[in-house]
């Protein structure tokens, strides 16, 4: 699928209506395993994103997905907001070449491995993109999919972040920033970008 | 060449207290701090830490952090910096503190390192 300016933008607000509705949801799941503040942390940096979108008024994609990146960056406070930042900030910079979804997303995801040192299986948002993006590339991501991508974190024992001080302890609780980012894909497909 | 220290923490008060401990045996070494978010909340800046880089008056600079996330955008920080940052892994206190004082002994920059291998605890 390609990325358009409009498609792009409908995905960001889905998106950070998905965070907003659900910002309660995603601090609780981070409370147990993690300092409790996932939700408020990703709701606050999605508030600026649409704040800065409407002001700024970013002609292309390049500048959509920069905007974006910049707002989760400076605003965001946790470790989702260098994640995530990174995450669109790779997109920002590939998507002067591209408009090839899956594309952009391989590269957002090796930005996120990068950025946090995390592989597939240490209970974080990358292991929720590692199984997903294979399947934008082939056209076939579903709603299951996304929910199975997140569920599988709950048994992992987390060896990344906050949650990995309490190791075994960690097994059990869904790992928030998986949450957040199945919300992440969920909305490309309400967005209708997939 | 001169070195200065840059302290970064998901609090202030932490941001900023370790330097009266640092300045006890480093005075003349370049100290700048970033400290919670930018609301002084925990967490990190990366403006703030990138403003923690140009405040310090040294060519290079040695930066210590708490955990995980500050590293991340000490990382970031240091990708869009011009200055030269040295970013270590290792205790928060006992690592800065190590390199303060060799710093202000003029000890070369190879020879700190040296001694904050065994201080590498992330």
């Amino acid at each position: 699928m390609l990325v358009t300016k409009e498609n792009l933008e409908k995905w960001l607000e889905i998106f950070g209506d998905l965070i907003e509705t659900n910002k309660a949801y995603l601090s609780d799941l981070d409370t147990p395993i993690g300092d409790g503040d996932h939700g408020n942390n990703m709701a606050r940096g999605m508030a600026a994103v649409k704040e800065t979108l409407a002001s700024k008024q970013p002609e292309d994609i390049v500048g959509v997905f920069k905007v974006t990146a910049m707002s989760l960056i400076s605003k965001v406070g946790g470790a989702s907001g260098p994640l995530y930042g990174t995450a669109f900030l790779e997109m920002a910079k590939a998507s002067a070449k591209t408009d090839d979804l899956a594309e952009l997303m391989e590269l957002a995801l090796a930005g996120i491995k990068k950025r946090g040192g995390a592989e597939a299986g240490d209970k974080t948002m990358v292991d929720v993109w590692t199984v997903l993006v294979p399947k934008l590339k082939d056209n076939s991501l579903t709603q299951a999919d996304i929910d199975a991508a997140v569920e599988s974190t709950k048994d992992m024992v987390a060896k990344k972040g906050r949650a990995s001080y309490l190791g075994e302890r960690s097994v059990g609780h869904l790992d928030p920033g998986a949450v957040s980012s199945g919300y992440l894909f969920t909305a490309l497909l309400e967005a209708g970008v997939m | 060449m001169s070195f200065g220290i840059t302290i970064v923490s998901h609090v202030y008060e932490v941001a900023n207290g370790l330097p009266r401990l640092l300045t006890q045996v480093a005075k003349d070494v370049p100290i700048t701090t970033a400290g919670g978010t930018e609301d002084n909340d925990v967490g990190t800046s990366m403006e703030k830490i990138m403003n923690a880089f140009e405040e310090n008056d040294a060519d290079e600079i040695l930066a210590f952090y708490d955990l995980g996330s500050a590293k991340m955008n000490l990382e970031m920080a240091i990708e869009m910096t011009d200055k030269k940052v040295h970013l270590y892994d290792v205790a928060l206190i006992e690592g800065a503190y190590t390199a303060a004082t060799l710093l202000e002994a003029g000890v070369d920059l190879q020879e700190v390192e040296k001694q904050l291998e065994p201080l590498k605890i992330k």
